[in-house]
């Protein structure tokens, strides 16, 4: 399924979202939004008390979720009310909570609630084998994360292990919104597609539809958009209304920057 | 699950860190297995850690207190006599070197009693580099000297406000630092956690406690001690001391973590006696969490043992039984403290107290031809306060 969203001249925008905030029905609710927007994936964060790879935004969504006692098990029973979107769900979650649920039953539950792949950021391919193979076991989809930083060598290791998609970080940093992103990225990007024979997507910092537009011209072939809803979620001055109406016209723009961009020759 | 051996102690270990630190986890990996070996960098080294922080450091045989417990010889490591306090210099003074050497210029670092953050300011003061530390806001607060000492020595101080706003969340806000600013950065890691190379390079910088304690113990009394006994909360004086004698399988050694109120309020600190197997902050180690995985919060009197995992050549060590670990509770510790102080006239940190606690207990059941080394891995001026409020006394 995840495969999809890639094919013919479609752009994705993946929109991610913390299960469980502000709480569970309502990041349910954001979820219905975003993919009524336009998102044509949605990637399902699982809060986990030392998320060391997030910035502020998420930290916070994250200790709320937390508070209100969110677990990976209600996470998966999140993407599986969600599953009747028939668009790919990914969840994005640190190692320790899958460790603790076990690789095997965490996969045979996923694969039942319909989840198409899955992001574990503190998971190096070196020591993701017993991973790889129980997701493809379980026809879950698997995704690695590359940096600037990452060696061309390391990336096709990277793009070997990832069937779902690369995910590239854009910056060296942790997740947060950022208003540009900085030259080197699309010299990452750029490498990147050189080298590597499965979809990309950027994710860290995409925070409006000029970066979006950007990116897709470098030659990525879709964007990740996190902190930016996180922040729209965030907003106290509105009402629930309100702050959903602003998340559904936020991802609208975006996805029309994905929709609007043609890639130029460079980034091919 | 998949390992390689190399970064690995048993099943323990490892290199679970973000993609963003995996070349610089490998460019330190390639630079300290050059060093090692590097005659020029253990010169240099060790002139540092002779003509300033103070090598060796003595074996003092603590005649009164194992007069007063009457049982074993109780015999005491004084790394509290270092500069800056504590065993945490001979690591700062060798990663801050290694880190010149790679041409950083700024170093990171967390902490949680202050004792590894005085001693990276200290470090990056006497060799030239810019030193930021983070620490928990509750740490902040307890060990409020600590704090204005780093200050005092050109360090920045940032607090975190995240999560229990101790040594756990001061090293996730370090990482994030780290990750952000990775070219020019060295992280100086206080203890035996983390991603590979970190748990043996600490180690490898602390074993010089274990080898001088083998060498002295030797001379003045002869033969090798019965028992070694460390605290541990990251674990780095624990492994420094056990170090040498790891092979000696005659020598008996403990390592003491932090029972809190008692393991049985769970409130403590000893994820070693009463956690589970799981990954964070880079290593598969013990931990303290809760069933779905998310890391539970610590308790102790001592800010350096307050942490939900531990070093993984520890659960190595605890798994192949090669060390036993026990536990002491703040009130034990809190004794200790006060009883070497009036016997010996030595302020113990608390965190060593933990050690010492268990020392005396262990000694009051042996003869006295038996003999036990304590580390006594830091001074406890900075515990004072600590100590008088745990007492319900204000200074």
């Amino acid at each position: 399924m995840s495969a999809r969203i890639f094919s013919g001249s479609n752009h994705p925008l993946i929109a991610y979202l913390m299960a469980g905030y502000p709480t569970l029905n309502r990041s349910l609710e954001a979820a219905e939004i975003v993919f009524k927007a336009g998102a044509d994936a949605l990637e399902l964060g699982v809060p986990f008390s030392d998320p060391l790879a997030d910035g502020p935004l998420i930290q916070k969504a994250s200790t709320v979720a937390l508070r209100q006692n969110v677990s990976l098990r209600l996470v998966l029973d999140m993407a599986g009310r969600l599953s009747g979107s028939g668009k790919p769900i990914f969840i994005m979650s640190y190692l320790n909570p899958i460790l603790r649920m076990g690789y095997a039953e965490f996969a045979a539950q996923a694969s039942r609630s319909g989840v198409s792949g899955v992001i574990i950021p503190d998971l190096p391919v070196e020591l993701a084998a017993e991973w790889v193979r129980t997701a493809w076991a379980n026809r879950l989809g698997t995704v690695f994360l590359a940096t600037p930083s990452t060696s061309t060598p390391r990336l096709k290791k990277i793009a070997q292990n990832s069937t779902a998609f690369v995910y590239l970080v854009s910056v060296y940093g942790v997740t947060g919104v950022r208003d540009e992103l900085p030259g080197y990225t699309y010299e990452f990007i750029r490498r990147a597609k050189s080298v590597v024979n499965r979809p990309l997507a950027l994710g860290f910092g995409v925070s409006n539809p000029r970066t979006v537009s950007h990116a897709l011209k470098a030659g990525v072939d879709g964007v990740i958009v996190g902190s930016l809803l996180i922040s729209k979620l965030m907003d106290q001055e509105s009402s629930w209304v309100e702050v959903l109406a602003n998340l559904e016209s936020t991802v609208h723009a975006l996805k029309q920057a994905t929709s609007t961009t043609v890639p130029t020759e460079e980034g091919k | 699950m998949a390992k390689k051996k190399v970064g690995w102690f048993g099943d323990f270990g490892g290199q679970f860190a973000p993609e963003t630190l995996m070349e610089a986890l490998s460019a330190l990996e390639a630079e300290y297995s050059k060093i090692r070996r590097d005659t020029t960098f253990r010169r240099e080294l060790n002139y540092y850690l002779r003509s300033y922080a103070g090598r060796p450091t003595p074996l003092y045989y603590a005649k009164n207190l194992s007069d007063i417990v009457g049982g074993a010889r109780i015999y005491l490591k004084r790394e509290d006599l270092l500069h800056g306090g504590a065993h945490k210099i001979n690591n700062a003074l060798g990663q801050a070197l290694l880190a010149k050497r790679m041409g950083k210029t700024r170093v990171i670092a967390e902490t949680g009693a202050g004792q590894h953050g005085v001693a990276t300011a200290m470090a990056a003061a006497v060799l030239g580099l810019h030193a930021e530390v983070y620490m928990g806001s509750e740490d902040m607060e307890r060990q409020r000297l600590n704090v204005f000492r780093m200050r005092l020595l050109g360090a920045t101080v940032h607090p975190v406000d995240a999560g229990s706003r101790t040594l756990k969340d001061a090293i996730n806000e370090a990482m994030r630092d780290w990750i952000a600013n990775v070219s020019n950065t060295h992280y100086l890691v206080g203890s035996v956690v983390g991603p590979h190379p970190y748990p043996t390079i600490v180690r490898d910088f602390q074993s010089v406690i274990g080898r001088e304690i083998m060498v002295q113990f030797k001379k003045s009394v002869g033969g090798l001690p019965d028992y070694i006994v460390a605290c541990v909360g990251g674990g780095s004086n624990a492994a420094g001391s056990f170090q040498a004698f790891v092979d000696e399988k005659k020598v008996k050694l403990v390592g003491v973590q932090a029972a809190g109120q008692g393991l049985a309020s769970g409130k403590h600190a000893a994820p070693l006696l009463a956690g589970s197997v799981g990954v964070m902050h880079g290593m598969r180690t013990y931990l303290l969490q809760d069933d779905n995985g998310q890391i539970q919060l610590t308790h102790s009197v001592a800010a350096g043992l307050d942490y939900s995992a531990v070093g993984p050549e520890h659960s190595y060590f605890k798994q192949t039984g090669r060390v036993e670990y026990v536990g002491v509770t703040d009130e034990e510790a809190v004794k200790a403290f006060e009883t070497l102080s009036r016997s010996e006239g030595i302020i113990p940190a608390l965190e060593s107290s933990h050690a010492l606690a268990y020392a005396i207990k262990l000694a009051a059941t042996l003869p006295h031809d038996t003999t036990i080394v304590v580390t006594l891995s830091g001074r406890g001026d900075k515990d004072v306060e600590s100590v008088a409020k745990f007492r319900g006394s204000m200074l």
